[in-house]
Formats: structure tokens, C-alpha cells, sequence
């Protein structure tokens, strides 16, 4: 798996070249769509209210799109201006801000009926600078901190992100329980190493009480003609459990034709005998 | 594409900024006025959310006079269908949006403002 959060910030990673490629990937606009929709399901908005979101990382607005057309109204920030003038040029619906994530945000408080975030919190883990306030840690309790405080409560807020490893998940969940968030992670397909996609599920409020996380996505993929599993062969078995010997009668004729076919001398003939085992006597 | 919906709950972030930190005011702004869908049950939602004075004083910044000093009581469909133009069709393309509190300016350019801050003003 590539990791371009190790190549270089992401306002320089996704510079105009970079931005183009990334959305017209018909493969990556799969992608960003099917997390789109599950992230919007993880929210579990009121049905018939439309709720004003809030997209982190919008990007090119590959998931502003699908809120659009789910009746959504949103505002996206992102901090790599090239992607967010493709979004521009592919005229989104929604507000779009150049902004910092791990410098916090400055909306009012309860401003958002809750939030999403495509592939965006693996980008906070790294430090650019060796000043204090581009450490990882201080930019991600800077990011939840004002993000709560924007959020409505009750509201949830649901963040797909590709952790690379255990330690990420303990300091991002930590940090958003410090900042007053209740919740913690969805895990999809945990079973699978390419459908796996990690959620992030935070809850605002909601009344006191653990509330119960939904149930990350389980068993097969559907098959759709993309990623498979590769063919296993079925082992026949006979009707009483047995294994079928392999060689057979069957197997030896046909060996036995085909050496004389290449020409092979002292092939033995075939009789009534042959694949027969000897008598235990002999 | 700032939309007043969107001003309407931006505040400064700028370190320390803390009070009075809000509306930021418009500063030498070009508008666009972009049709868009009406949504009266949105209307009806989000209106808990604004902040009144806040609205009206942008609006007149840009020019619109259309909504009354106070939130009316009666929201019938005219008074909302001016709101839904307020709110949602007026786009900033081009200017400065300024803290009250901190002069901080945050330049709006092709629609998209500019929020990031400097390394010393990062709370």
C-alpha cells in the first residue's frame, strides 16, 4: 500500500498535477464514493432533515459530490489549494475553505450537524517542522478540541483514515477523548487485507451512557468482479468420505497413451489388470 | 464561494483570540449572485443556529437590505425565500474578511478564503 503521507505534506503532495490524477481515477472515485456513503450511514442523521455537515479534507470534493446529492448542504476545508480548485472547477455545491486542520477551526460552536472525513486523519501524523506546534500530538488535540466545539450536540462525526499502525489508533482515539468525544473505532472487512477500511466514530453528547458502537462490515466482499479471492480448489470427495486416489485407473491409461504417443518404448500393455493392486500374498 | 450561511459562523482562530472575534467584516469584496435550489425545511433548521445582528450586518456590508432588523416570528414562505437568497445565493468571490479583535486578514481569492495562520499565531 502507498503511503504519499510519507512523501511530503500534503499541500505539496497533491500540487496541480497530483490533484488532476487523483480524481480522475475512476478507481479512487469507486473508492471515495463507497466510503462517502458508509461514512453518511455511520452518522445515522435524521432521515428527512437536511443537516448542514461539515467535510475535512474535502479535497477535490469526490465525497462533497455525494452530499450533494444526498440533499446535504456542507462547507469542506482542505489545505491543498490545488485540489480545491478542481473542486472548484468541477462546481460543488458546498463552501469551500483553504485551511489547516491541526491549526483548529474557528466556527462557532454547535455550527455543524455533524461531520465526515475521506482518508485525511493519516496527513496529521507527521511533523513538518520541529516547532511545538507541528507535532502530531499538539495539532491533533488542537484539531478534536475545536471540532467538538463546533459540532452540535448530540452529533457524531466519522472519519475514514488508513492508520499504519496500532500505536496511530491509541494516540488518535486518546487524543479525541481528551477533546470530549465518546466513541471509538468501526473496523470493515477486518479480515481482508485490500476491503479493510478503518472508521473512526465519534460521538458529541448523547445523553449520558455508553452508547453502543455500530458494527463494523463482516464475511464476503460482494463479488463484482474486482477484487477476488483467488480460485481454491475444490477436492472432490467420494460419497463415504473418502478421498479419490489421484491415481487411478483412469490417470494410468491416460499416462500410459501418452508416453506411447512421445514414442516411448516398454510401455507395458493395457489389460484387465492394469491398475490393479497385487494380491498381499505376492 | 463564501457564502453568508458560512460567515455567519466563522469566527477567528488566531491564538488567543478569544473575544470579540466575531462577525469578521468584509473588506473591498466582489459578489456573484448564484441561483440555487430552495429548501424551506433547511431554512427552518439551521435558523436556531444564526446569529442575527451578525447576518444582517454582513448583509448590509454587501449590500443587501432585504431582511428586517429582527428575526420576525411568522416565518412565512416570502420571509424565508429572502433568507434563502441571503443566506445561500450571495457569494463572496473576491476580498478580505478582517478580525475585529486581532486585524487578522484572511484573503478570500477565486471564492475560497484563505484561513491558514502563521507559525506564532497557532493557539
Amino acid at each position: 500500500m502507498s503511503r504519499p503521507e510519507l512523501i511530503a505534506p500534503p499541500e505539496i503532495y497533491y500540487g496541480d498535477i497530483e490533484a488532476k490524477k487523483y480524481t480522475k481515477n475512476t478507481r479512487n472515485q469507486q473508492i471515495q464514493a463507497d466510503m462517502t456513503y458508509r461514512a453518511l450511514e455511520l452518522l445515522n442523521l435524521p432521515p428527512d432533515e437536511p443537516a448542514f455537515l461539515l467535510d475535512i479534507g474535502c479535497g477535490s470534493g469526490l465525497s462533497g459530490e455525494i452530499l450533494d446529492e444526498e440533499g446535504y448542504i456542507w462547507t469542506g476545508v482542505d489545505i491543498a489549494p490545488s485540489m480545491l480548485e478542481v473542486a472548484l472547477e468541477r462546481e460543488v455545491e458546498g463552501d469551500l475553505f483553504l485551511q489547516d486542520i491541526g491549526q483548529g477551526f474557528g466556527f462557532r460552536p454547535g455550527s455543524f450537524d455533524g461531520a465526515i472525513s475521506i482518508s485525511v486523519l493519516q496527513w496529521l501524523l507527521n511533523a513538518e517542522t520541529s516547532h511545538p506546534t507541528s507535532s502530531p500530538p499538539h495539532r491533533l488535540a488542537r484539531f478534536f478540541s475545536t471540532l467538538h466545539s463546533s459540532l452540535r450536540n448530540p452529533s457524531r462525526a466519522v472519519f475514514q483514515f488508513y492508520p499504519s499502525s496500532d500505536d496511530q489508533i491509541q494516540l488518535i482515539t486518546s487524543i479525541a477523548q481528551k477533546a470530549g468525544f465518546g466513541g471509538g473505532l468501526v473496523v470493515d472487512y477486518p479480515n481482508s487485507k485490500k476491503a479493510k477500511k478503518v472508521f473512526l466514530c465519534l460521538y458529541v453528547g448523547g445523553g449520558g451512557g455508553a452508547r453502543q458502537l455500530p458494527e463494523g462490515l463482516d464475511g464476503e466482499i460482494e463479488e463484482d468482479g474486482k477484487a477476488r479471492f483467488e480460485r481454491r480448489r475444490e477436492r472432490e470427495k467420494s460419497k463415504n468420505g473418502k478421498r479419490k486416489g489421484i491415481k487411478d485407473k483412469d490417470w494410468i491409461l491416460k499416462k500410459k497413451e501418452l508416453y506411447r504417443k512421445r514414442g516411448k518404448e516398454s510401455v507395458p500393455r493395457d489389460s484387465k489388470f492394469t491398475g490393479r493392486k497385487r494380491r498381499p500374498v505376492f | 464561494m463564501v457564502r453568508l450561511i458560512t460567515h455567519n459562523l466563522l469566527a477567528c482562530h488566531v491564538k488567543g483570540c478569544t473575544s470579540n472575534n466575531f462577525p469578521l467584516e468584509f473588506k473591498d469584496v466582489q459578489v456573484v449572485l448564484r441561483e440555487s435550489e430552495f429548501n424551506p425545511d433547511f431554512l427552518r433548521g439551521f435558523i436556531p443556529k444564526i446569529e442575527w445582528s451578525a447576518l444582517i450586518g454582513a448583509a448590509r456590508e454587501l449590500g443587501d437590505t432585504s431582511l428586517p432588523d429582527q428575526l420576525p416570528e411568522m416565518l412565512d414562505d416570502d420571509f424565508l425565500k429572502t433568507l434563502h437568497h441571503v443566506l445561500l445565493e450571495i457569494h463572496v468571490e473576491e476580498g478580505i474578511m478582517v478580525c475585529p479583535n486581532c486585524k487578522h486578514n484572511y484573503p478570500i481569492s477565486n471564492g475560497i478564503p484563505n484561513m491558514l495562520l502563521a507559525e506564532h499565531e497557532i493557539g
